[in-house]
């Protein structure tokens, strides 16, 4: 269905060999600093309606590319289009209708609301600023929004310190939800929160999904989470994308070795003996300085001779599959 | 607390949108007040501070009304009657030669309570009118060096960049010299010329100088801690989120970053203040302060250097001033920076 779907709908945010180096160390000494490649060359479509789960272990990138995506940094090199338009190195004047119609979600609620502000102007400031609504009808958006985050409207008037956890990331994602967005990047939104509490915020995210329309970009690193919430899974290692496909299916049948280790790691209540612990060797390498060649290769219980010389790009492997290796599994060169 | 913590702990595991008990909204600022009102050192030292303010707006009525003298003129002959004995202000000193003059020590009576200084003049009355001058000149400095260092810190942290390379260079020029050489070199710098802004004459004898003077000397060394509170605010995920939201950075600035950079500068008030108070009184004592016969606390202390074996008590009242009014700053400061800290927990 998504298969069909990618061919004849464009997407509504694409990004093109996005790339996102950090320099680290520099001081007044000129070539002195290192490069901390966080995100590299990462190549993905985000189409309206489905919702995109970005999956890998801390230091991944995965974060970071959230943020390059809604131009809450700005990327080294690469492009990335909104709906059509190339926003890639737009200014803050003109990304402002951009702005309107992408936000995001952070994964610390007590540290993205300012415990100076009421959760009228947490949640109200942007409604202004974007004339969302005006005059009268503000004050009546801002109770739907309570309302559609289920948390009553007397609460506009309180600050965020009196609310628990929960509560917060409602107010955030209400927040998020007033300059009625079609697109939401929300970056591990329940990581922060109770078990649950996190069931509360993922049903959220699901009923608003239907309600308003959303696309969502799902970034966490519980893979139980996102096989819940999510249509396609895209997974990351290292800053780079190994692996996408649709949920059931790239959780059924793993093609990417890193996948499959990632995936093996998930505790399961009920394992029949179909998949076995695989216990992938050493750490993750530093992003200041990745491997030559496939970034996973230093711990690729596969990893040959070429993995080590030459990057793998990532490939359709049929049925809305794409994978970044030189040897997938369960294919006949493999 | 307890019973605090109690039906917040129900909504967490209940339901999440379930309401925690209705109750006036507290804003920060209130909750710090209501910190502060029940802590027994912040109102101990705010009373205080406020018998030593308020003594000291009354010191026309101290002088005229009370003590009956004139606090800036000499009184070098003359006497008084204590007790029915007349006593002269200016006794002819019986020890040595038996040349020079000793003034007379405290009465305990309204008349030179605190006995005079070597011109005669009566001390109680020139120490109110001496925490006048200090008090005005060390809250007048802590506000110019607190607007000072919050729009340089503030402007530094949050353009970063070049602004902050060039404004930061300058702070360590400043804090490079130590505060008191500053405070000489500008002092004899600024007292020996007497210029003009616009049509107002500032000269040697104004308290504008001093006031000025303070004011600069510290700006480093609030600047660059609430630098660093804007940068930290700026990467902050509030204002990431903002940013995301698209709200102008003025807007940003106004309403995320400085509220927060308020409590920062608080916190400085009272520490600033005492700080003050005695680098005005050391100013003074070095004469390039306030100028005779204009008093502070600093000049009375230089007055009664060279009575300090016979009238100690001229030195030592305006020591004590001194003590008192710093120890009560600083035990408010300390308060005023637990009440602010939202770590604090309300009793």
């Amino acid at each position: 269905m998504i298969d069909a779907a990618n061919t004849a709908v464009s997407p509504l945010i694409s990004a093109r060999d996005l790339t996102k180096h950090f320099t680290v160390g520099k001081t007044m000494r000129p070539g002195s600093g290192r490069t901390v490649h966080a995100v590299e060359d990462v190549t993905l479509d985000v189409y309206r309606g489905e919702t995109l789960g970005l999956v890998g272990e801390s230091g991944s990138g995965k974060s970071t590319l959230g943020r390059c995506m809604t131009r809450l940094c700005d990327s080294t090199s690469g492009s990335l289009v909104f709906d059509g338009e190339d926003i890639t190195r737009t200014g803050e004047r003109g990304l402002l209708p951009v702005r309107r119609r992408m936000q995001m979600i952070f994964q610390d609620p007590s540290a993205s609301l300012n415990p100076r502000r009421r959760v009228r102007d947490l949640v109200g400031d942007a409604v202004r600023v974007h004339g969302i609504r005006k005059g009268r009808a503000v004050e009546d958006w801002l109770r739907e929004l309570m309302d559609i985050v289920g948390l009553r409207a007397e609460y506009l008037d309180r600050y965020p310190h009196e609310f628990s956890g929960g509560q917060r990331q409602r107010i955030g994602i209400a927040r998020a939800l007033a300059v009625e967005p079609e697109l939401i990047v929300a970056d591990e939104p329940v990581s922060a929160l109770d078990v649950s509490v996190q069931a509360q915020i993922v049903n959220l995210f699901s009923e608003l999904r239907e309600r308003l329309n959303l696309t969502y970009v799902f970034i966490a690193h519980d893979l139980a989470v996102v096989r819940q919430v999510s249509t396609r899974v895209a997974v990351m290692y290292l800053g780079a994308l190994v692996e996408i496909g649709e949920t059931e299916d790239l959780y059924a049948r793993p093609r990417h070795p890193y996948t499959e280790a990632l995936l093996s790691a998930v505790p399961q209540a009920r394992n029949r003996g179909r998949r076995s612990r695989i216990i992938l060797e050493g750490e993750i390498p530093s992003p200041l300085n990745p491997p030559k060649g496939c970034k996973f290769s230093t711990r690729c219980p596969f990893a040959k001779e070429r993995c080590h010389a030459e990057r793998p790009e990532l490939l359709p492997a049929g049925s809305g599959r794409s994978v970044a290796c030189h040897y997938p599994l369960g294919s006949a060169a493999g | 607390m307890s019973d605090a913590a109690a039906p917040r702990q129900m909504t967490e595991t209940g339901g999440d949108a379930a309401a925690i008990p209705a109750r006036p909204s507290q804003s920060p600022w209130r909750r710090a007040w209501r910190i502060l009102r029940r802590d027994k050192a912040a109102i101990g030292a705010f009373v205080v501070l406020v018998l030593i303010v308020a003594a000291c707006l009354a010191a026309p009525i101290y002088a005229n009304d009370l003590a009956r003298t004139d606090p800036f003129r000499s009184t070098l002959s003359g006497s008084i009657v204590i007790d029915g004995q007349t006593r002269k202000i200016m006794e002819a000193s019986t020890t040595g030669l038996g040349l020079g003059t000793t003034p007379i020590g405290p009465t305990w009576h309204w008349q030179y309570m605190l006995g005079a200084d070597n011109q005669g003049r009566d001390v109680a009355a020139r120490l109110l009118y001496g925490g006048r001058n200090s008090l005005l000149i060390a809250t007048a400095a802590t506000l110019i060096c607190l607007v000072l260092a919050a729009a340089i810190g503030t402007i530094a942290g949050f353009f970063g960049g070049w602004v902050d390379m060039v404004l930061s260079r300058i702070l360590e020029v400043l804090w490079a010299f130590p505060v008191y050489l500053l405070a000489i070199s500008l002092s004899i710098v600024l007292l020996t010329t007497e210029f003009w802004i616009g049509p107002f004459r500032i000269g040697s004898g104004s308290l504008i100088l001093p006031i000025v003077i303070i004011g600069i000397i510290y700006v480093p060394y609030i600047a660059r801690p609430v630098r660093g509170r804007v940068l930290s605010l700026r990467h902050s995920e509030f204002v990431l989120a903002a940013k995301g939201l698209g709200i102008p950075r003025w807007r940003i600035l106004l309403k995320d970053i400085l509220p927060n950079v308020t409590t920062t500068l608080i916190v400085y008030i009272p520490i600033m203040m005492a700080l003050n108070i005695v680098t005005e009184s050391a100013l003074s004592f070095l004469s390039i302060g306030v100028q005779p016969p204009d008093a502070s606390w600093g000049t009375i202390i230089q007055d009664g250097q060279g009575l300090l074996y016979t009238r100690p008590m001229v030195a030592l009242a305006p020591g004590i001033a001194i003590v008192l009014t710093v120890l009560a700053l600083n035990v408010l400061g300390d308060s005023v920076r637990d009440a602010v800290d939202p770590r604090t927990k309300l009793r």
